[in-house]
């Protein structure tokens, strides 16, 4: 089956001499929610650049659908939807006039693009303000109208910068819902972004990429898996009889009320509970100390360093090697 | 080239068009009133006070004279502000990456924002000849020769705006152009008097002003007098035309200003 991308061998070089891709290799398959995960100047936005054919490529191919971005770019542009970090729209327009120019761009007629405008303005929640200038939405509402330009004209590889970067955790929700359901539906999705729970949550496949080189690419169950040990915060109901010491899972008292639990790969859940229970520990809730993929990508991208360093929901930052140029 | 591509081509111009002219429409005050009250200044200052002094011009009253040549004055600065402030407004606000990452081939963005350019040129154009029946009777020679010299000057001029908004990283680099050559260039190309009245060494000097056989072939137009022959300004403007289009279509393709 055709891949939704194929990245050979691609390198950017910006005419400071930054090295920003140092030939990276990538394939997503069609109908795949796929993430791509790096820190800030790592090369997502790059790579999305070079794929939408906002930024000149130094060496590689990329194809979409089999589509050359040197031979096809108009194929190319045609199966993408591009949804970027920053806000990129006229402030100074009505939504609806946004969404219906964008359509227009790919040659779709006034009025089907009026229709297509409707379904996924009222689908995001917007079809309300469709006469409002975009300068009067919230942050949250420019990030959905953003998504509902990128969809227009229907393409087959939705690209998500960081969608839902600003964006309070009940539209997050509500996006992801929607996100999921276009990808049921079977579009392929690409989706950066620097919260990794929202990526653990969403994405079958994942890719991490670090200093311009992709240093992970793999399905999102087996990279969870490389997770030696996931830490288990544990609240109590009522203090602990006693902690035992020979347990095959390693158990810390916190504070009168909270344990800590370490579960090492191939233990399971069951065997802790299996210990609680025979030391008559009465659990009220659990919950992981850390996001598990939050774990891997530090262990990945910045060895030496604790999870503690990373700052979940810190986007909006800018990668500024990238915009250099 | 497919019927169905030229289709979309076709749809994507339009969008392109009626997305400029919405913008120029929607803030008239700040670009259709402007340009219309200045005119009227001159007509009543130049034309009006100053001109009942200097008596006729060619054989014509002073105020017929200068009426095509304001009107052209008009036309070319809107259409080179209204290509040149959108152009760069939207590299600024970034909202050109709606069309860099759509299917539209340069050439159809250029055409877009040139004829949104027209657009705003001819609006003006019209609204200063509207004001101008104020002060001098409506008068047409040749109206083909003016409607494709008006057409042929704006799109030039939308094309010059263009590239300039394609080098422009900041907004007085969209000023320098227009005030410190368009502006010199109009008032020196004969629309307040004839190339006859200068030294002859002058008259070779403003023969370099491509605005000079504009302003002259939409004044034989308008009043059946000019200073050149009409073929020659019609394939001055025609050959800048070609360049402008060439030179504007060469940077966008190489992505010039608007791709890293």
């Amino acid at each position: 089956m055709t891949p939704a991308l194929e990245i050979r061998g691609l390198k950017k070089t910006y005419k400071n001499g930054f090295e920003a891709l140092k030939g990276i290799d990538l394939e997503v398959a069609p109908g795949s929610f796929f993430a791509l995960l790096g820190p800030n100047g790592a090369g997502k936005s790059t790579t999305i650049g070079i794929i939408t054919s906002l930024i000149n490529k130094t060496a590689g191919t990329v194809k979409v659908f089999g589509h050359d971005v040197d031979t096809d770019l108009q194929a190319v542009k045609r199966s993408i939807g591009l949804v970027p970090q920053e806000f990129n729209f006229n402030n100074f327009e009505p939504i609806g006039e946004i969404v219906v120019n964008q359509a227009g761009y790919y040659g779709i007629p006034r009025r089907e693009a009026w229709k297509r405008c409707e379904h996924y303005l009222k689908e995001l929640g917007l079809w309300e303000k469709r006469k409002d200038m975009a300068r009067t939405l919230s942050g949250g509402m420019k990030r959905r109208l953003m998504i509902a330009r990128a969809l227009v004209h229907e393409p087959r590889l939705l690209i998500l910068d960081e969608p839902t970067a600003g964006v309070d955790i009940e539209l997050r929700r509500s996006m992801w819902d929607f996100l999921t359901r276009i990808n049921t539906d079977g579009r392929s999705i690409i989706l950066t972004t620097h919260y990794l729970e929202e990526a653990e949550t969403l994405c079958r496949n994942i890719a991490i990429i670090d200093d311009g080189a992709i240093i992970e690419n793999t399905t999102m169950k087996q990279l969870l898996a490389k997770l030696e040990t996931e830490t288990m915060v544990l609240d109590l109901s009522e203090p602990p009889p006693g902690i035992p010491l020979d347990s095959p899972i390693a158990l810390r008292q916190v504070d009168e009320m909270t344990l800590e639990a370490d579960i090492r790969s191939g233990q399971h859940l069951n065997d802790l509970f299996r210990v609680l229970d025979q030391a008559g520990i009465r659990v009220q809730s659990m919950r992981n100390k850390a996001n598990r993929l939050e774990e891997l990508f530090i262990r990945m991208t910045r060895p030496g360093q604790s999870p503690s360093h990373l700052t979940p929901g810190a986007s909006g930052t800018t990668e500024q090697p990238e915009n250099q140029a | 080239m497919s019927d169905s591509h030229l289709r979309d081509y076709w749809t994507a111009f339009r969008t392109i068009v009626s997305k400029e002219v919405l913008r120029f429409a929607r803030i008239w005050v700040q670009t259709v009133l402007p340009p219309v009250i200045t005119t009227a200044l001159y007509f009543i200052i130049f034309g009006g006070l100053i001109g009942e002094r200097i008596g006729e011009m060619e054989g014509y009253r002073y105020m017929d004279f200068i009426v095509p040549g304001l009107i052209m004055l008009a036309v070319i600065t809107n259409s080179y502000a209204n290509v040149v402030s959108s152009f760069f407004g939207s590299k600024f606000q970034r909202h050109i990456e709606e069309l860099l990452v759509s299917p539209i081939p340069n050439s159809v963005i250029i055409l877009g924002f040139v004829f949104g350019g027209v657009a705003r040129g001819l609006a003006v154009g019209v609204a200063v000849l509207l004001v101008s029946l104020f002060f001098s009777p409506l008068s047409i020679h040749n109206p083909g020769v003016m409607l494709i010299i008006v057409l042929m000057t704006s799109i030039l001029f939308a094309l010059a705006g263009l590239i300039n908004g394609v080098f422009a990283r900041t907004f007085d680099d969209i000023a320098i152009v227009p005030t410190f050559i368009l502006t010199p260039l109009t008032y020196l190309g004969g629309v307040f008097y004839s190339i006859s009245l200068l030294p002859e060494f002058w008259q070779g000097v403003s023969m370099l002003n491509p605005i000079l056989y504009m302003v002259d072939a939409f004044r034989y137009g308008s009043l059946g007098h000019s200073d050149f022959p009409i073929a020659m300004s019609f394939a001055i403007i025609a050959g800048f035309i070609a360049v402008m289009y060439g030179v504007a279509l060469v940077l966008l393709n190489r992505g010039v200003g608007i791709r890293s």
